[in-house]
């Protein structure tokens, strides 16, 4: 009986940990999967053909700076609607969850107006509505601001994203534990300094995933001033395409455009993975 | 005021029954590219939950590509892009012109969008069924089909609800995008009358008047078909 036991025993060290994988069997998701793959593969050789056969010296040099104009434009747009609609969100955010009833349904309506309604309209609505008081624009001395298309759509983009951000930093501190609050005020930390340094932390965590979201959104959104003659990436896109019939434009500015949404979304995960540290449990 | 009111007019005198027809198209729009956005989002929902890797990353690729392209290009590739391959396809046989209808090409279009980012939604709603309630399923021998009709979708809708009712509110005003491709909907009819009258402000406010009103009825409905999925759910004591 030992010895036998003992075979076994020595039987059992030699398999390693592992049991071997069973051979994946060729089912019918499997044969989907590599039939899909095979599909993506032949649409990203046939973009690749057309690029390279349609390749033109001339369309190239003439273009390629003008899309590399656009895209930096596109990128200012964004970087400064964000921070300003930022900067406006704290506020609104703050009335919002506010106990007065004015302050919070004020805070409200303006939330409820800039996410319901198209970007579209609302950068319609001030780009041509402020023509319409060029007198009165004139008189106070913002003309020069709203005559021209570019700071129109800045001036759109950033009450836009104020209104998605509010929201977002509402949800975030809103979804802090109650027991953080009580845990502050026993420890005898008046209301704003729990506020700011125990709450506020805690909410801008939970409000990261989501604000890159937003900012995601503002790249793609941003493409709408193209509409009122902004040059961005997709204005200088358009343009090249109505001078030259050349659809390869488009391909090249969505490449662009999905390595910009690429960059961003990896540095976010680098940066979330950072700053939620010291929330990972020790392995 | 009355003056401007006068503008809404229906009939001849006013833009009142032009906005109706283009606020028509606009939820017509938003309503037939729904079922298509749902039924393949669902589906590249279920390839990228598959335990294949091979299913899961082409399907991977697919949101990646519609959710990182501004709708709006996304919208004039399928338009010119779509044209451009009709043309050529037809070319085949004979020579006649094709043109892309702007309904279809915004439908096709919205449809890539709304379907990329539905599929996150409904992966997400998968992953919260819990286990034990396909092996449950299992047990008591239901088929496949059975699993899924009866024990993963009902289970489904109540997850996936919220993340959809945001997606349909999103959908609506990205319909506003059709207008620059000369579709008739209620942005472009509000270009047309403000080009007829000069009115922009009074008449751009209108349409995000009506813009506003229709997510606040989409709310409203939504929240009835939340109330209704939920309706067997226990109610936290909270």
């Amino acid at each position: 009986m030992i010895i036998e036991s003992r075979s076994a025993d020595t039987a059992l060290t030699e398999v390693s940990a592992v049991p071997a994988q069973p051979p994946r069997p060729w089912n019918g998701a499997r044969i989907t999967g590599y039939v899909l793959l095979v599909l993506w593969g032949l649409c990203g050789a046939a973009l690749i053909y057309y690029l390279i056969t349609g390749f033109d010296q001339d369309f190239f040099t003439r273009y390629a700076p003008r899309l590399l104009s656009g895209f930096w434009v596109t990128v200012q747009l964004v970087t400064i609607s964000i921070v300003i609609g930022g900067v406006i969100a704290f506020p609104v955010a703050l009335a919002r969850i506010s106990p007065n009833r004015l302050l919070s349904s004020l805070a409200f309506g303006y939330i409820y107006l800039f996410r319901g309604t198209p970007l579209l309209a609302q950068v319609f609505l001030v780009y041509y509505g402020a023509g319409q008081f060029r007198a009165e624009l004139e008189s106070i001395g913002l003309w020069w601001f709203f005559r021209e298309a570019y700071s129109c759509a800045l001036f759109t983009f950033s009450l836009n994203t104020s209104g998605y951000q509010a929201e977002i930093l509402r949800g975030a501190i809103q979804s802090v534990p109650r027991g953080q609050w009580e845990g502050a005020h026993a420890l005898g930390l008046h209301n704003a300094v729990t506020f700011f340094k125990v709450i506020l932390p805690q909410a801008f965590i939970i409000a990261l995933r989501p604000l890159g979201n937003e900012i995601i959104f503002m790249i793609k959104g941003s493409a709408i001033a193209s509409i009122i003659t902004v040059f961005d990436l997709m204005g200088q896109t358009r343009l090249a395409f109505s001078r030259s019939f050349e659809f390869q434009v488009y391909i090249w500015a969505a490449l662009i455009y999905l390595f910009i949404v690429e960059v961003l979304r990896r540095i976010w995960d680098r940066l979330e993975a950072v700053l939620t540290k010291h929330l990972k449990p020790m392995s | 005021m009355d003056e401007l009111l006068g503008l809404l007019a229906w009939g001849p005198t006013g833009w009142g029954d032009e906005l109706a027809d283009g606020l028509k198209i606009t939820v017509m729009l938003a309503l037939s590219t729904l079922p298509f956005g749902l039924v393949l989002g669902f589906f590249i929902a279920l390839a990228k939950n598959a335990s294949e890797p091979a299913l899961a990353r082409a399907a991977n690729i697919y949101t990646t590509i519609f959710r990182g392209l501004p709708e709006l290009l996304t919208l004039f590739i399928v338009y010119y892009g779509g044209q451009i391959v009709l043309q050529q396809f037809v070319n085949l046989f004979t020579d006649t012109y094709v043109e892309v209808n702007s309904f279809v090409a915004g439908m096709v279009a919205l449809t890539l969008v709304f379907s990329a980012f539905a599929s996150e939604v409904f992966l997400g709603a998968l992953r919260a069924i819990a286990k034990g309630q396909i092996e449950a399923g299992m047990a008591l021998g239901l088929s496949r089909w059975s699993r899924m009709r009866f024990v993963i979708l009902p289970q489904l809708i109540r997850y996936a609800l919220p993340g959809l009712s945001n997606l349909w509110l999103v959908l609506l005003k990205d319909t506003s995008l059709v207008s620059i491709i000369a579709l008739n909907d209620l942005l472009r009819l509000t270009n047309i009358a403000v080009g007829a009258t000069k009115e922009p402000f009074f008449f751009y406010a209108v349409a995000c008047l009506l813009y506003l009103t229709l997510s606040l009825i989409s709310s409203i409905g939504l929240g009835g078909i939340e109330r209704y999925v939920n309706r067997g759910e226990q109610r936290g004591r909270a």
